[in-house]
């Protein structure tokens, strides 16, 4: 029965190394690293596809419609319930017209997207999605996924530059302004992970989670510091992907559509998948720092194959980032700047004392109370100061008269 | 050496022969970008993994975006009709020669270059942060001082100011 189990954990892995051996040897690693990447360029955009279409229908429901529900298969009377809808929204990207503003820089207006999806694609390569399955462990594994990240940014910068678009360029501001201030706390609450575990390897930040007391899993998550660290890291995370109520990069009613606005077609597509991969794989490194990676929550459940707890980690997440998209409006950019500066940075260095004082004090309830103690009562300070000199209340309407 | 070595450095060095020869300066920042990058890979490809990193990090997402937004915000976005070369480039070329030459007899033929290659140090990232930690403490402490100290500065001069005091009250 345990053999069973193993084995279709393993499945992958071991139906990687099957069809690595068909190779001459010295071409392994190649072949190995060829599969891999395959791996990712096939099951992360399938994945696209299927949540894009969750996320219309979850909103739909949020907002009292139905959302996409009459695309199946063609031909016959299965309707799937409207999740065939992606086949075609992927045809119509495809065969729409590409068009170029003629003021625009053509070479940057064509290199941006893919400079946009190349670094999102490389920062799966440090994720683990399962046991044994990670492409390549670096010893600084999160610093890469942090450094990949930041390229992201120039790709933007090149979209709205290229454009000759004032909107375009506004938006690429906005995105730019809004990714460097986010990084901040998005890398300092990831910090604490690295001071408790003593490792930037994923590998080792998830074997540090991984084992049990009572039967339930020993997360970052389930610590105070960790609990505040997950919360920081969400919001930060929120704000990297550019989604609401972050999403000033491309917010409609103002600029149209951002840094894209003069993109159509495939490229538009390109952007579009760049932008919810870089959601998944800043989602899976959330779930690999916080919620134990792969491991099961609770120690009757550790059966279930690994990678089917990655995944669900990672739909539970990007459910709650849809269920957010429905709910809060876009904030203003004051309000952006404000929160990020005044509130999350100076909870996330917090952060960092309240795990230190964490790792030093010895194993027992009194670090519970301490800890759970600084991390309440900065959260209050600061919110009050955050709070202070906002005039909230009723709203006050003026007409013309 | 290895070929992924020879084709990294002929990309480095074409982007950076790119960046002095265009004349658009937003073209020049983003080959710079490229230039960044291919330094980085070939730390990564000398195993120096930690400086690699920190090399896009610092470089790619930090310096070259400063660079390009520093461009956008000091002047518009055309550029200049003027050749890129100046009156003087065939004496420029004579003497950046000479200056290469003369740099590279002395490096060659200096007491402090070891002749024989020496054996790759082991150096991990947990080595580097117990380093910085322990024997750098003091410059890393003074770096971080120098750093916040700029940051204020910084601060300071996008402050806005008082509308009470008028242009004598200023400074800089």
């Amino acid at each position: 029965m345990g053999n069973m189990f193993t084995a279709l954990d393993q499945i992958f892995v071991n139906v990687l190394h099957w069809l690595v051996s068909f190779v001459p040897e010295p071409w392994h690693p190649f072949a190995s690293a060829l599969l891999c990447i395959s791996f990712i360029l096939m099951v992360f955009p399938a994945f696209f596809s299927i949540i894009t279409i969750f996320e219309r229908k979850g909103i739909g429901r949020i907002q009292n419609r139905y959302g996409p529900n009459r695309v199946g298969i063609p031909f016959t009377k299965i309707r799937l319930c409207g999740f065939g809808q992606f086949v075609p929204d992927g045809l119509k990207m495809l065969t729409k017209e590409d068009i170029v503003p003629r003021a625009a820089d053509k070479l940057v207006h064509f290199l941006a997207p893919v400079v946009m999806l190349i670094p999102v694609l490389l920062a799966y390569a440090v994720l683990p999605f399962g046991r044994k399955m990670t492409m390549t462990d670096y010893d600084a594994g999160l610093l890469f996924f942090f450094a990949i990240g930041g390229a992201v940014e120039l790709a933007v910068f090149m979209a709205g530059w290229s454009s000759r678009n004032k909107y375009s360029l506004l938006g690429a501001m906005r995105a730019i302004a809004q990714m460097i201030s986010y990084e901040i706390p998005l890398i300092l609450s990831a910090v604490t992970v690295v001071m408790v575990v003593g490792s930037l390897k994923l590998v080792d930040i998830i074997a540090a989670q991984n084992h049990y007391a009572y039967g339930i899993a020993q997360w970052n998550v389930f610590t105070p510091w960790g609990l505040l660290g997950f919360m920081l890291f969400f919001i930060a995370s929120l704000a990297e992907s550019n989604r609401t109520p972050f999403d000033l990069p491309e917010a409609e009613s103002e600029i149209i559509a951002g840094y894209f606005t003069e993109y159509s077609g495939f490229k538009f597509a390109l952007f579009f998948l760049g932008e919810y991969l870089g959601m998944f794989a800043i989602s899976g490194l959330g779930i690999t720092l916080f919620l134990g990676g792969w491991t099961s929550p609770v120690s009757f459940l550790t059966w279930i194959p690994s990678y089917i707890w990655f995944f669900t980690k990672l739909i539970t997440i990007i459910f709650v980032f849809i269920w957010i998209r429905a709910t809060l409006p876009r904030m203003r950019m004051d309000q952006l700047m404000n929160f990020a500066w005044k509130f999350m940075l100076p909870l996330a260095l917090i952060n960092i004392l309240v795990a230190g004082i964490w790792h030093f004090m010895a194993v027992d309830w009194q670090r519970w109370i301490v800890c759970s103690f600084l991390v309440v009562f900065s959260y209050v300070i600061l919110g009050r100061g955050l709070m202070r000199g906002q005039k909230l209340g009723k709203r006050n309407y003026r007409y013309a008269e | 050496m290895s070929p992924a070595l020879i084709i990294t450095a002929i990309v480095t060095i074409l982007a950076a022969a790119t960046v002095m020869s265009l004349r658009n300066l937003v073209h020049c920042a983003l080959a710079m970008a490229i230039t960044f990058s291919g330094i980085a890979a070939i730390y990564l490809q000398l195993s120096a993994e930690f400086v690699g990193f920190a090399e896009i990090l610092v470089y790619v997402g930090a310096i070259a975006i400063l660079i390009v937004f520093a461009i956008l915000l000091t002047r518009s976005g055309e550029s200049p009709e003027k050749s890129v070369l100046t009156s003087g480039w065939g004496a420029g070329i004579v003497v950046s020669v000479l200056v290469f030459t003369a740099l590279g007899w002395a490096v060659l033929n200096s007491a402090g270059l070891p002749k024989a290659a020496t054996a790759a140090p082991e150096t991990t990232v947990k080595n580097i942060g117990e380093a910085l930690m322990g024997k750098f403490i003091l410059p890393l402490e003074i770096v971080g001082l120098v750093l916040t100290a700029a940051m204020i500065g910084a601060v300071i001069i996008a402050l806005k100011e008082d509308p009470k005091t008028d242009n004598s009250g200023r400074k800089s």
